[in-house]
């Protein structure tokens, strides 16, 4: 259980860091907290944008499907399905692809890194690493 | 590594504490009174001005003045500044005939975020880098105007522009510019100004964006004047 809960702490966290840019785009807070002046640039960037949605609010989409899947998963109901942790893997999985690509534009397009975008990576490699130990977990684990 | 319901149950308080406390660390980043604001109708005090009197371009030896009253925050403006400007100041400016003088002139109602881009070109005008931030805000105008994030938008730009963020931000919060800007509001409504962007060359008021080849024609007729 400890590695899901561990998935759910980073889901959360990301939820809210995702959360924080959103607010942001949406005009609520007036600077981000980040001292080098990348995360406006980023932010401001037409790269922001993907498939006509604001990167940020997919961040909190996808975290907040990522959160309560975790949740699921930690319920007495699912503990001893698998399901549920392959759902996590897979969604994970394409949300570290993302960041790959997101983090590509930062360097190499957009010449500008934010540090929330960092630690949104951090959280997400973090996130896909926990559900892969628990999906070996549960593959293992005697019948 | 089987978990006891109670240990659960724990877990999921903690996640209700934790979401509780970001939705209100969250509620108070959305609340709290922005970093910066800059106030009209300041009362203007004499250290305010100090003897400033618009942000110059040009040589001090050319033979005629000519001082633009605009709003950054206005279209014609920005119309002005972005496809007319540029031939002015090669021709005109950097010729040595002219000397320009840029007076803010901000039009509050309905330009609630001239006042904060004027502060920031302020901002910038302290790191000498004021006409690079100046070009930037009326290129950029249709970003930041009307955007609620405009601070955001012209920091970047500040960043852009090459000054140190530490100081700008510092600049920023502080308003101090705020009396500068309305004493030069309060010039120019003295002068006779009332929409902008509006030019003085030789003595007169000139309202309306206009073209290059206008200034250069009133600016030969200026220069071709007796004791000129």
């Amino acid at each position: 259980m400890i590695y899901r809960r561990g998935v759910a702490l980073l889901a959360l966290a990301g939820l809210f860091l995702s959360t924080y840019l959103y607010l942001y785009k949406l005009g609520f807070i007036g600077t981000l907290a980040c001292g080098s002046g990348g995360c406006e640039t980023v932010q401001l960037s037409p790269q922001s944008r993907f498939l006509g949605l604001e990167v940020a609010s997919i961040g909190v989409g996808g975290y907040a499907v990522l959160l309560l899947l975790a949740l699921l998963a930690l319920h007495s109901r699912f503990s001893g399905a698998s399901w549920p942790v392959q759902w996590l893997a897979g969604l994970s999985g394409i949300a570290v692809l993302f960041t790959v690509y997101l983090t590509y534009l930062e360097l190499y397009v957009i010449h500008a890194i934010c540090r929330f975008c960092v630690g949104s990576a951090a959280i997400i490699a973090g996130l896909f690493t926990l559900t892969l130990l628990e999906l070996r977990r549960t593959r293992t684990r005697p019948a | 590594m089987a978990s006891t319901p109670s240990g659960v149950n724990r877990f999921y308080l903690l996640v209700g504490v934790l979401v509780l406390g970001g939705a209100g660390t969250l509620g108070y980043l959305v609340t709290r009174p922005k970093a910066v604001s800059i106030p009209a109708n300041v009362t203007v005090l004499a250290a305010d001005t100090a003897g400033f009197r618009g942000y110059i371009l040009g040589a001090d030896s050319a033979k005629l003045e000519v001082s633009e009253w605009a709003d950054f925050q206005c279209p014609a403006c920005q119309s002005f500044e972005t496809l007319q400007f540029g031939v002015v100041r090669r021709q005109l400016i950097e010729t040595g005939q002219v000397r320009w003088r840029y007076r803010d002139f901000p039009l509050d109602q309905p330009h609630h975020q001239t006042r904060l881009a004027a502060h920031s070109a302020a901002c910038a005008e302290e790191q000498g880098r004021y006409w690079e931030q100046h070009r930037l805000i009326y290129q950029q105008q249709a970003t930041w105007a009307g955007n609620s994030a405009a601070e955001g938008i012209l920091r970047d730009l500040a960043r852009q522009a090459g000054l140190d963020l530490a100081k700008y931000d510092a600049c920023m919060r502080s308003a101090k510019y705020a009396g500068r800007i309305q004493a030069s509001l309060a010039e120019g409504m003295k002068l006779g100004v009332n929409s902008t962007p509006t030019f003085l060359i030789g003595g007169r008021l000139y309202p309306g964006a206009l073209s290059s080849d206008s200034i250069k024609a009133l600016v030969r007729s200026q220069l071709a004047k007796p004791g000129a």
